[in-house]
């Protein structure tokens, strides 16, 4: 005989653990299945090379959701988040453009470029905050069934057209323009300085298949302003120990409210009985059952590979199947046998040093213009990597020594646009060209990069989607944009947990709110499972 | 207080400024109410960019645009309008080529459904149901259009009527409706063709239709919403709205004008505002660039919002925000014209065809809008042509024709080079090519051609940065956001002054519906 | 790096304790000497040498120069006569204060704007149309104030000028003789922040040593000493001059509408002119002049008497604070908190207890008693106080 449980959630990543997690502190009898050997997904360290250690995904954390750390006590069971200080944007004519923690020291340094932005980053500042403040509760919110007349969904129709009143005209003009623009776009009406809004719209665009021209990526500027808010810990921030170290105190922390959690155990589909869910198999025929099944997969994996479409209604099998995932991103993650030196930040006098050190422990955006950064989207746009890519990098052995050996260091480079459908696919061929582009674009900012190489991991689109299961090797399970968010995700009346089969849930980013380890899908599925399950 | 306008009582309630398509559906609507109205125009004559343009004698092409666009039947009720234009239906079937073998025709009716089958069985079956969407969706954005947009607050009665009527418009949708309004509006017009459909040639039309008067390409975010403005006109998948105007898009201008006259109001050519005239927050009136002062309580600008707000009034005596957001209105014109005088019929390749287009998959799109981004002409352009003698051979002498294309992307501001002569006769030329390419034997029959940059588009209409729509249609600067949201009901900060032009809600290609929307604000606003 | 200003190369070697605090993105000198009383008593009894050059500074010249201040202030700049300086606010469109600062005419189309934000953006945003050159000069003009009665007497030293003639809120060209014989150009304008006779110098950063040296030298018989931001706040408390940031929140910085305050509720009523040309936030001022602000910025005076007897309580001798304090201390009327204290101070010269304070109108007139919140041995106690007119302290020296 199994043992049988109460709730068994489908994927150890982020969200299928906090899922587990809250469902373990309701006293609940939980078992987490993951198919690799380790729990995370996507937010995973793994030392790939002896002595050096990545944070091979998903690099930085932003959101994690406060009250996660909170309720879970993850300080107690390991979570440690250095703050990143800076981000030091190489510019084409050899300067640099500098944001620091202070504000002082932001306004000085942007002031040298452009006295009247300089001005404008406090009063946009302030925008932003206004914004990220209102679309908060959004974020904490059930999303109503906009088509529905039952009583519950036009109480949430009323909640949210009461909030969105309740900004006030100013506001609720500035979000809907937020919500609809391109980021180049709403900057512009901001900024002139190029590599500015360059930095600040590559921002908008990480995970989506949109350049900063497009719109509907204006919002995505709210992400940086949006963890500030919480105050408790610095909003964007490294875990120690790389993105790992988050995976890891999330399941200790299950572990501890007396979760189950098995590696090694893929999920191959779910069973039903009578339109209801009522277990799990796994691909070696085990079988597990609970009257909850809670899967943290992206909807792809979630409806149409672990059941029969068949089963499903077929309006929602079709906004399943239309549900846009469109991976763009790829990883570089390099072993270094010295730091990369920028010329931007060369020279010997005592206060260059100091900025340099400054630098190395803060983040470096290889986006010195809008149109560099449209440029890559263009490759993308006709299934090309990107020959001169947008670039995020952090060298996490400056922040947290461990990553690497004395004196060696890590360098995690994020990398967009690599789409997933590269032509002629993501051939080993491709994936090294990738890797080239990458390097040879950083080593134009910093020429001792490639002598400096000992390893180098290039990660794909379809690495991605291979390694972590993301469909399309999409990082957020799904696209963010307006027609993929709060009601629409994953699919209209589906988007508070549910789904057409009874007993089965769902809780990854690819549900609301989704998006970067904010957390909040699986926590608030969890209280939904909870509360009518 | 200006003592001048002290003693002398207003001697119009309202003035026009402007003699375009909405300008004149304002002052007719106005005037049949009672009110004695002004029109004022710069120009020689009226119509503004809805005026014909003469190639060479005898040969008469639209200027700016050659699709009057929706016309609701309110408007030609409410203003008489069968009395002064004669409006046709017309099939005008518009033939869309892919530059090799493929080609498909649209009627008014959508696409040919036995070409599109021949290229795609599977199209051909889900077009009945896609057409239905459009229909609905397109159906609903009228009912939204066709009286000002609710305000949020909803303290006002009509407020209150519009929003009712609005919603029972969309909950009238249906369930699975409802939620495509809501998904549909924010995508990119490449996205939502490609869940329905896949061959390239009919999703290259189709998205055309999105990207029209936009400087954007079809994988823009909000490209669908554009999409389904431009098909509240017409029936689904038609490339035009399917009427026609006997005489042309200027007849249309001039029958308005008719229409207004004879209802009591006065229409003065050749007489430029210069000035809009205002004391103490409220307007009294404008001076002409003559120094002519007339007095009037009521001033209702067809102009655009820039022109209208920070050149004809003093911006100095409005709110910074104000100024601000008007100042930061998005223009980006990246369409132009070129008219060509023909010796023959053009091989448009349809049976009574009348136009055709140059739209041959999404991505020659894209690639023609990217090269808009970096401030180029576009080097393979997506072009519109119509051959408006093909129904009206009045409009040139015996056996000859007119053809007019609109051309994307050419953008107003070039990064290098500019609009002048050279700049001109280079776009000339590679329309010319594009069209050869696709139309074959056309060439040899051109006598001569006429080209409208954007920046003549500016200088001879207005159109501010050369947008036919003063201000780029997009999700962020319509209905309740356009032209700004402190007047997306026409009226402004200056008391007493309206705005009614395409600039307003809802936007271009639309026959007057913003002018006539402006026209029962100011009605409804009474008595100044 | 925080910035330094000119006169840093010498600041920096009479700042004793290395006692900076941060001001406009600079280093300010808090105080020179380890504790600040003698720079207190420089400002009212000698005479006190401040760097303000941290101080936002702008330049706006055109024929339209000052048709963009006056949309932006509050105050009538279009009568603001050539040589002539005035102190201002300006406001958002809801006439909300952005923040205030000077306005100095210095010929026909020449305006130099201070502020303690910067203004850069808000001047341009207003400039649509006008024909006027906005300059930044905020690091191109090193500024001093020289404040105390013995002001005028050190600044005729080094500038060799009889300053008689130059008047309260005026300002001139002049030259002074730099240490080592070198020709020194400045403005000098009779204003400062002390309520006190003073200048403020305003000058090219490349003579800021040359000037500071001269008038260091000439100071010595005249018992100047370099001050710091500490002994300013007491002086300014006294003067009843409020500033920005902590005892208002300028509107671009709000983040909720409590935290904005109009002219008329910081009691600046007479910095607003109504009736001259549209200006930001006109409409709103004139609808709240005509129903009356709910709030006015008003002196509080703690009860000597009051305070004594708390501390008798518990056997201590009343203790007043060292320092100006800057913290939101409330105000009660009865059980109920009705306004609050934004900065307040002991002055040494007046031995009193004294705060600046934001009460309801109806608790604004002068002598009303209120309850002022201090804590005695770690208990919260109340001490009644009175509220007082502005400035507590005004000495004729200032306008003479």
């Amino acid at each position: 005989m199994t043992p049988r449980y109460d709730a068994i959630v489908i994927g150890g990543g982020h969200n299928g653990l906090i899922n587990a997690a809250y469902l373990a502190r309701a006293g609940r009898k939980v078992l987490v299945l993951e198919r690799r050997e380790l729990v995370g997904g996507a937010a995973v360290s793994e030392q790939v090379f002896p002595g050096f250690t990545f944070s091979v995904f998903s690099y930085v954390v932003s959101l994690l959701r406060p009250e996660i750390i909170r309720e879970l006590n993850l300080p107690a069971h390991g979570l440690h988040v250095l703050p990143l200080e800076s981000t030091v944007t190489p510019m084409l004519n050899g300067d640099y453009l500098a944001g620091w923690a202070d504000h002082d020291l932001s306004r000085q340094e942007l002031y040298r470029h452009s006295p009247q932005d300089a001005d404008a980053y406090d009063e946009y500042g302030r925008l932003m905050h206004h914004m990220a403040y209102a679309v908060r509760p959004i974020l904490s919110m059930l999303p109503p069934d906009p088509t529905s007349l039952s009583p519950r969904d036009l109480m949430g129709m009323l909640k949210f057209g009461k909030h969105m009143r309740s900004l006030g005209d100013e506001k609720f003009h500035a979000l809907h323009k937020l919500m609809t623009m391109s980021s180049a776009d709403f900057l512009d009406e901001w900024f002139e300085f190029d590599t500015l809004k360059a930095t600040k719209s590559a921002s908008g665009i990480i995970g989506t298949f949109l350049g900063p021209r497009s719109p509907g990526t204006a919002y995505v500027l709210l992400h940086h302003y949006m963890g500030e808010l919480d105050g408790v810990f610095r909003a964007w921030g490294f875990a120690k120990g790389g993105t790992g170290g988050v995976s890891e105190s999330i399941a200790s922390s299950a572990r501890a409210f007396g979760a189950e959690i098995r590696c090694n155990a893929p999920v191959a589909r779910v069973i039903t009985k009578g339109g209801r869910a009522v277990g799990v198999a796994l691909e070696n025929g085990d079988e597990f059952h609970a009257n909850v099944i809670v899967s943290g997969l992206d909807p792809r994996r979630s409806f149409l590979q672990l059941l029969d479409p068949k089963e499903l209604p077929a309006d929602f099998a079709d906004a399943i199947r239309r549900y846009k995932f469109r991976g763009s991103s790829g990883k570089v993650n390099l072993a270094l046998s010295e730091l990369p030196r920028f010329t931007c930040l060369e020279g010997n006098a005592p206060a260059r040093a100091m900025l340099r050190q400054a630098a190395w422990r803060g983040a470096f955006s290889i986006s010195p213009s809008l149109d560099y950064v449209e440029r890559a989207f263009d490759d993308a746009k006709y299934g090309q990597f990107s020959r001169q890519p947008y670039m995020d990098i952090i060298i996490p052995s400056m922040i947290d020594p461990g990553m690497a050996p004395p004196g060696k260091h890590v360098m995690s480079i994020f990398v967009q646009y690599a789409p997933y459908n590269q032509q002629g696919g993501w051939t080993d061929a491709n994936r090294e060209a990738f890797g080239d582009a990458v390097v040879n674009t950083l080593s134009q900012f910093a020429p001792n990069l490639k002598s400096a190489i000992l390893h180098r991991q290039v990660i794909t689109p379809a690495d991605i989607e291979r390694i972590t299961g993301l469909t399309e090797g999409n990082i957020f399970q799904g696209e963010l944009a307006l027609h993929q968010l709060f009601f629409f995700r994953p699919a209209p009346a589906w988007a508070r947990y549910t789904t057409p089969i009874r007993g089965y849930w769902q809780c990854g980013s690819g549900t609301h709110p989704g998006g970067g380890i904010m957390g909040a899908s699986g926590r608030l599925a969890a209280l939904e499972i909870l509360e009518h399950g | 207080m200006n003592p001048a306008v002290q003693v002398r009582r207003a001697a119009y309630d309202a003035i026009v400024i402007g003699a375009g398509v909405n300008s004149l559906a304002a002052a007719a609507t106005l005037a049949k109410a009672g009110r004695t109205v002004l029109v004022l125009e710069r120009r020689a004559a009226v119509g503004g960019a809805g005026s014909a343009l003469e190639i060479e004698p005898g040969f008469h092409a639209d200027a700016a645009y050659d699709d009057i666009g929706w016309i609701p039947s309110s408007l030609v009720r409410d203003l008489d309008l069968t009395r002064h234009v004669r409006i046709v239906s017309s099939a005008m079937p518009v033939v869309a080529a892919d530059g090799n073998d493929a080609s498909l025709t649209f009627t008014a009716s959508g696409p040919d459904l036995d070409g599109l089958r021949r290229l795609s069985p599977r199209d051909a079956s889900r077009w009945p149901e896609f057409a239905g969407r459009v229909a609905a969706i397109a159906g609903f954005l009228r009912t939204l259009y066709a009286a000002p947009v609710p305000d949020t607050a909803l303290d006002q009665a009509g407020d209150l009527r519009t929003a009712l009527r609005l919603a029972l418009k969309y909950r009238g949708l249906g369930r699975r409706d409802m939620v495509e309004v809501l998904r549909v509006l924010p995508m990119s017009v490449a996205e939502w063709l490609d869940d329905w459909f896949e061959h390239p040639l009919l999703k290259g039309a189709l998205a055309a239709r999105g990207v029209t008067h936009s400087a954007f390409g079809p994988r823009a975010a909000g490209t669908a919403f554009v999409f389904l403005h431009h098909q509240v006109a017409a029936r689904p998948g038609a490339m035009r709205s399917g009427l026609r105007v006997e005489g042309g898009i200027g007849a249309f201008a001039a029958g308005l004008a008719r229409a207004a006259q004879a209802a009591g109001a006065e229409v003065r050519t050749g007489a430029e505002v210069r000035r809009i005239t205002a004391a103490r927050g409220a307007v009294d009136g404008v001076e002409l660039a003559s120094g002519e002062r007339i007095a009037a309580a009521r001033v209702v600008s067809g102009a655009s919002p820039r022109h209208t707000f920070l050149e004809l009034c003093d911006p100095a005596r409005l709110e910074p925000g104000f100024v601000h957001a008007v100042s930061r209105i998005r223009y980006r014109g990246a369409f132009a014209r070129v008219h060509f005088s023909l010796d023959g019929l053009p091989p448009l390749g349809g049976d009574r065809a009348s136009g055709a287009l140059v739209a041959p998959d999404m991505d020659y799109l894209e690639r023609a809008a990217d090269d808009a981004k970096y401030g180029r002409a576009s080097e393979r352009p997506f072009v519109r042509a119509f051959v408006p003698t093909v129904a009206d051979p009045s409009r040139a002498p015996e056996g000859k024709h007119v053809l007019s294309a609109h051309v994307q992307y050419a953008p107003y501001r070039l990064r290098e080079g500019r609009w002048d002569d050279a700049g001109r006769e280079a776009l000339g030329d590679r329309v010319m090519d594009t069209l050869e390419r696709y139309l074959p034997g056309l060439k040899a029959l051109v006598r001569r051609r006429e080209v409208l940059t954007p920046v003549d588009l500016e200088r001879e209409f207005g159109l501010p940065e050369g947008h036919a729509y003063h201000g780029e249609l997009a999700l962020d600067q319509a209905m309740f956001m356009r032209p700004v949201p402190a007047c997306s009901h026409y009226r402004s900060p200056v008391r007493g002054l309206y705005v009614c032009g395409p600039g307003a809600h809802p936007g271009g290609g639309t026959a007057g519906v913003a002018g006539a929307n402006a026209a029962r604000t100011v009605l409804a606003d009474g008595a100044p | 790096m925080l910035k330094q200003t000119p006169f840093h190369p010498r600041t920096s070697l009479l700042c004793q304790g290395q006692n900076w605090r941060r001001w406009a993105g600079h280093l300010a000198a808090s105080s020179y000497d380890l504790v600040h009383d003698r720079e207190y008593h420089a400002i009212r009894n000698a005479a006190a040498l401040l760097d303000v050059s941290p101080l936002y500074k702008y330049l706006v010249t055109g024929p339209d120069a000052a048709r963009l201040l006056d949309r932006v202030v509050t105050r009538d700049i279009g009568k603001l006569a050539p040589g002539r300086v005035v102190y201002t606010t300006w406001c958002d469109s809801g006439g909300k204060v952005i923040d205030d600062g000077t306005v100095a005419r210095l010929d026909d189309r020449r305006f130099r704007m201070t502020s303690a934000d910067p203004t850069f953006r808000l001047l341009h945003e207003n400039a649509h149309g006008l024909r006027v050159d906005i300059a930044d000069v905020s690091e191109s003009t090193a500024a001093l104030a020289l404040q105390g009665p013995n002001a005028r007497a050190v600044l005729e030293e080094v500038t060799g000028g009889d300053l008689a003639g130059l008047r309260y809120f005026h300002v001139t060209a002049a030259t002074a003789r730099g240490a080592g014989g070198t020709r020194v150009p400045l403005e000098i304008s009779r204003t400062g922040y002390t309520g006190d006779l003073g200048y403020e110098l305003w000058l090219d950063p490349k003579d800021a040593l040359a000037l500071w040296d001269a008038l260091m030298a000439a100071g010595v018989a005249y018992g100047l000493a370099p001050t710091g931001m500490m002994a300013l706040d007491i002086a300014r408390i006294e003067a009843g001059l409020m500033l920005a940031d902590v005892d208002y929140v300028g509107a671009l910085k709000a983040l909720i509408p409590s935290q904005l305050s109009s002219p008329y509720e910081l009691s600046l009523d007479w910095t607003v002119k109504l009736d001259k040309d549209h200006f930001t936030g006109r409409d709103a001022l004139a609808a709240e002049r005509a129903r009356g602000p709910a709030w006015r910025f008003v002196g509080i005076q703690v009860d000597w008497n009051a305070l004594e007897a708390l501390y008798a309580a518990v056997d201590l001798p009343p203790r007043v604070p060292t320092a100006a304090w800057r913290a939101s201390v409330p105000l009660y009327d009865g059980e109920l908190q009705v306004g609050y204290c934004t900065s307040g101070c002991w002055s040494p010269l007046l031995k009193q207890y004294i705060a600046l304070a934001h009460v309801p109108s109806r608790f604004a007139a002068p002598g009303t008693r209120l309850d002022f919140e201090v804590t005695v041995e770690h208990r919260r106690k109340r001490a009644a106080c009175h509220v007082r007119k502005t400035p507590f302290l005004d000495p004729p020296r200032k306008r003479a």
